[in-house]
């Protein structure tokens, strides 16, 4: 029953009024929610009063921290309703101006959005006669936060304006294009493509391009290395015959470019390129483009280029896709296998397993074979991983065997790497690698490794160890591993060292679930129980974690009968510890 | 803090008439001083990590006396001691550099660093503020939570002007040795920050990660020969910066070409004169400061006897050499024993690139005027500021008979030194940090 509203006061609008106040208090984490549920204020002030009065305040709060204006400019995206519906939609945009301004980019970004957001929610009368003066004010503001904003709108409201609106839109555009500061520029250069979108295609050919020239020769190689991204775009729109005569001579310039970023930019965006300018300037253009991208002075390009090459190969048009690669690209490949920087070599490595499904059998066996061997051998870890954690690609194509040669020597080095991290990261491959090799060759060779890491002197090893073998018993079954592993793992309960004894229970938890109940409850359960008298606290309580976690697979009998005296027997430890968690592991087995 | 109000009239060039506007007798020693760009701003930093910002009063005000003035317009603690625990040392709190940005809004920018940390603060007015509350009446009395009979909507009245220095980003953990320079790139969205033997580049936006442009440190630290003392990014050209070395030379190095910059394009440095060879030589040619021109077409450098002007496009040698204390020379091994030698002189340009000042010791600072080569001391002091006094150039006996009005060298006192001066970007307004005393200059407008 909800009470009356009268002169006693209304309980219900106690809560809103608490965070009506909270908007502007002290602490930024209560202002933040407050303005996260600025949807509950609005509806209990009712439309009108939220015009004339939230919004006005709100207008004015851009003084407040980021993270509280970031939320105000995401939640007026959707504030519609709550001002009236779509008739007083253009109330929003005084906040969604002011925000629009700020210095913090992530702010004044999120603005922009919302405004995009609700410019689809005017009527063509209101984007008129409210929408596009802002957008206006905007970019013909002082401060050049402004104009960057500006240059996110034109592309919303251009489509829906009259003709000669759309000529001053164009202008702005034009203008903000030769800004003074070198921010807007970029803002310009970076909405140039979606803005050539919505333009007719005259516009495109007749303004667009010129700008699209212009930023592309900027002095500035911050915004050139933008006009790359355009080009694509524009590629796009533009029928085939256009490119070679409106695209390509930028694009050209930007591949040969004398700053390096701008051809990092190019060979980031290789495979894009190539997608929007068609087979034919691939073959003829992009091709010997990518070539010296592949053999660039400056490493990160190289490197960014050595990333796109599967995917630049995949996209070559079928018929003469072979012949590319192995008389234009494979070159330069072999040549990047022995490359000065290591960035190049392992961003190769991650990708250079992928051509082979491309090239096929006898193509990958003679031409890219020794390619992967040499860089299974190579001296820096991170390319012996990219190669080893790409494998799979190699075995549908010719079978892992044919590595497997190479491979094993390089993962025990991997295995035994003094650096951890690299320990880390070959402990993650091991069940894939398991998948390919079978489990015959991985009894025979990598087995003792995955024990080897169970006692490791890094805890993040020995942790990574223990998920992986429950990896491996996921993969290979439960009778593989009650003859390999289990055994191994309970030899070390009796261990002298604590550490090793409590990686017993760390992996008898994570092992219990894929072993099944009878393993659990005949060969795991005893060797927890008999551990909870050890002398050292750390381990009798993480007997109390593992029971827990194995409860739910023992059977029922075993619970009641050998577990409950053990977890009631630690619920009375001397230790804190040791107390506590056999109490949680009583509660959440219902045993209490 | 005490605020002197000094004003006088003295001459010191025949075409100028130069004013003191102000002296500002600050808590600390002041470490660093810089104009924004607009000149608007005069921003402080000193020993005890605090930035003090002044603001020129603006034109129409009724007070005509005080048109033109500076005064506090903000001051905040910047950075605090540290205790670096890994490395057991103490972390200075001593602001080294700041640098402005580029106005981007009507809140002001700059970063402020100290050895080892750089920060970016907002500096923004406030002059309205939220009144009525829901909980609370007028008096600020908790109401009956049950008796709301209606909700308010605060509304925001108009109140005295407030300004607030907020921290907006931290970039810290990215050096190794002490920061000595940071520098906002022409692009407006990366700036570079020196040390001893590196240079990193910083994205403004990001704090978690720089890069790594220039890295002397040798393999072996016994075979290190050089130090970088100074870095400065291009006023124009964002792919250009240079650095300058304790050997003397200046590396002018091109992003575009690699992402390392290892290798520099361009390497100036002015051959030896073997005549005057010494001990001191090398002391003496470490560059403590150098400084692009507003136009992007010459630098300056300062050591520790001169200031040179180089044209970007010759390397062999400066095109100006202005002796700023020679009558030092026969003292360098006094200087080396009090450490003076090892004193880190500033240097800077006025507005047009055609005047150039720097400082030196017992308070005086010299100009030096490109086109007429005219040169001039004066005196930054207040025992020589009487009011209505004139400001006299001074002048240095440098051996014969001293005449009257001239110092002889021997009672220079080597403490008052003045190493941060700072020229406003459009008019002839100097700043000239003399230890504890900011002092303000302006051609007297007639």
């Amino acid at each position: 029953m909800s009470k009356m509203a009268g002169a006693d006061g209304d309980d219900s609008l106690y809560p809103i009024a608490v965070l009506i106040d909270e908007l502007r208090n002290e602490d930024v984490q209560l202002r933040l929610n407050s303005i996260k549920k600025l949807s509950t204020i609005a509806l209990a002030l009712g439309v009108e009063r939220t015009r004339t009065e939230l919004l006005p305040f709100l207008t004015d709060t851009i003084y407040d921290e980021d993270e509280v204006l970031l939320a105000l400019a995401e939640q007026l995206g959707s504030f519609t309703v709550l001002v009236g519906g779509p008739e007083y939609v253009h109330c929003l945009l005084p906040p969604l101006e002011s925000l629009a301004t700020v210095e913090e980019t992530v702010v004044r970004d999120k603005a922009v959005e919302s405004l995009r957001k609700i410019s689809h929610e005017h009527s063509p009368e209101d984007l008129e006669a409210h929408f596009e003066p802002l957008v206006k004010r905007l970019a013909s503001g002082d401060w050049f936060t402004s104009r960057t904003s500006a240059c996110g709108l034109f592309s919303v409201c251009y489509p829906r304006v009259s003709k000669s609106t759309k000529s001053e839109i164009r202008q702005h555009f034009r203008t903000l294009c030769s800004d003074d500061t070198p921010m807007v520029r970029r803002a310009a250069a970076s909405k140039l493509g979606e803005f050539a979108k919505v333009l007719e295609l005259e516009y495109v050919k007749s303004d667009l391009i010129p700008l699209f020239a212009a930023l592309a020769s900027d002095e500035q190689d911050s915004v050139r290395l933008l006009a790359v991204e355009a080009c694509v775009s524009i590629a796009q729109l533009l029928p085939q015959e256009d490119l070679e005569k409106l695209v390509m001579p930028t694009l050209r310039q930007a591949t040969e470019d004398k700053s390096w970023r701008v051809r990092y930019m190019v060979a980031d965006k290789f495979s894009e390129l190539q997608k929007a300018v068609g087979p034919e300037i691939t073959e003829n253009d992009l091709v010997p483009s990518f070539q010296n991208l592949l053999k660039d002075c400056e490493a990160e390009v190289r490197a960014a280029a050595a990333n796109k090459v599967k995917e630049f190969c995949e996209n070559l048009p079928a018929d003469s896709r072979e012949t590319i690669i192995m008389n234009s690209i494979l070159p330069c490949v072999k040549e990047l296998v022995s490359d000065t920087n290591q960035h190049v070599k392992s961003a190769l490595a991650s990708v250079i397993m992928g051509l082979s499904t491309i090239l096929g059998k006898d193509n990958t066996i003679e031409h890219l074979l020794p390619l992967f061997l040499a860089q299974l051998k190579d001296e820096c870890p991170e390319v012996r991983l990219n190669i080893i954690s790409n494998l799979d690609c190699v075995n549908e194509v010719i079978g892992i065997r044919q590595l497997s040669q190479s491979l094993l020597p390089a993962i025990v080095e991997l295995a035994e790497d003094a650096k951890w991290r690299v320990r880390l990261a070959i402990i993650e491959y091991m069940p894939l690698l398991a998948g390919q090799l079978g489990m015959e060759f991985f009894d025979e060779k990598l087995n003792s490794l995955c024990m080897a890491w169970l006692v490791d002197h890094v805890y993040a090893i020995r942790e990574a160890a223990t998920c992986n073998l429950m990896k491996l018993v996921e993969r290979f079954g439960a009778s593989w591993a009650q003859s390999t592993i289990v055994p191994k793992v309970l030899g070390m309960a009796s261990d002298p060292n604590y550490l090793h004894r409590m990686t017993t229970l760390f992996c008898i938890s994570a092992l219990s679930e894929a072993c099944g109940q009878e393993i659990t409850t005949k060969q795991m359960l005893p060797i927890v129980l008999k551990m909870s008298e050890d002398q050292v606290a750390n381990v009798r309580f993480n007997v109390a974690k593992s029971l827990q976690k194995i409860g739910p697979v023992l059977e029922n009998s075993a619970l009641q009968a050998e577990v409950r005296p053990v977890l009631e027997k630690l619920a009375t430890d001397q230790d804190m510890d040791v107390k506590y968690f056999a109490q949680e592991a009583m509660t959440v087995l219902s045993l209490a | 803090m005490l605020i002197l109000n000094i004003k006088l009239f003295c001459s010191y060039m025949p075409q100028f008439n130069i004013w003191i506007l102000f002296s500002f007798h600050l808590a600390d020693i002041i470490s660093t001083v810089e104009f924004n760009y607009s000149g608007d701003l005069l921003a402080t930093g000193d020993k005890g990590g605090r930035v003090v910002i002044f603001q020129r009063e603006q034109e129409g005000n009724n007070r005509s006396h005080s048109r033109g003035e500076y005064n506090v317009y903000s001051t905040f603690q910047s950075h605090e001691p540290e205790f670096d625990y890994l490395k057991s040392l103490e972390i200075e709190e001593k602001i080294n550099k700041i640098r402005w940005l580029p106005q981007q809004n009507a809140a002001h920018f700059l970063l402020s660093t100290n050895d080892k940390t750089i920060k970016l603060w907002k500096i923004s007015e406030r002059d309205k503020r939220a009144e009525g509350y829901n909980l609370k009446d007028e008096n600020g009395r908790l109401r009956d939570p049950f008796r709301i009979t209606s909700l308010r909507v605060p509304v925001l009245k108009p109140m005295d002007l407030m300004v607030e220095a907020s921290p907006r980003r931290i970039f810290a953990n990215a050096h190794t040795y002490h920061i000595n320079s940071i520098s906002v790139n022409s692009d407006h969205e990366t700036y570079l920050s020196a040390d001893d033997l590196r240079i990193n580049l910083w994205h403004l936006e990001i704090t978690d990660r720089s890069f790594n442009i220039v890295d002397i440190k040798p393999a072996n630290m016994e075979e290190l020969t050089e130090v970088i003392t100074a870095a400065e990014c291009h006023p124009n050209q964002c792919n250009v910066f240079v650095y300058s070395s304790s050997k003397g030379t200046i590396r002018l190095c091109d992003m575009r070409a690699s992402a390392l910059c290892d290798r520099h394009s361009k390497f100036f440095e002015e051959p030896e004169d073997p005549s005057s060879r010494s001990f001191f030589s090398e002391i003496i040619s470490s560059i403590s400061d150098v400084k692009f021109s507003h136009s992007g077409r010459y630098m300056m450098t300062r050591d520790y006897l001169s200031v040179k002007v180089w044209d970007l496009n010759m390397e062999s040698r400066p095109v100006e050499t202005y002796q700023v204390h020679e009558y030092l020379r026969s003292k360098l091994c006094s200087l080396y024993e009090n450490d003076c030698i090892f004193d880190k002189f500033e240097c800077c340009w006025n507005g047009s690139d055609n005047a150039i000042m720097t400082g030196s010791y017992n308070n005086f600072f010299r100009m030096f005027d490109r086109n007429t080569r005219r040169d001039i001391t004066l005196e930054a002091s207040r025992e020589s500021s009487k009011p209505r006094a004139i400001l006299k150039p001074r002048k240095v006996c440098t051996g014969g008979k001293r005449k009257k009005d001239e110092i002889s060298v021997d009672s220079l006192d080597f403490n008052k030194k003045i190493l941060h001066t700072a020229w406003h970007p459009k008019e002839n307004i100097i700043a000239v940090a003399a230890t504890n005393n900011l002092y303000i200059f302006q051609d007297k407008i007639n």
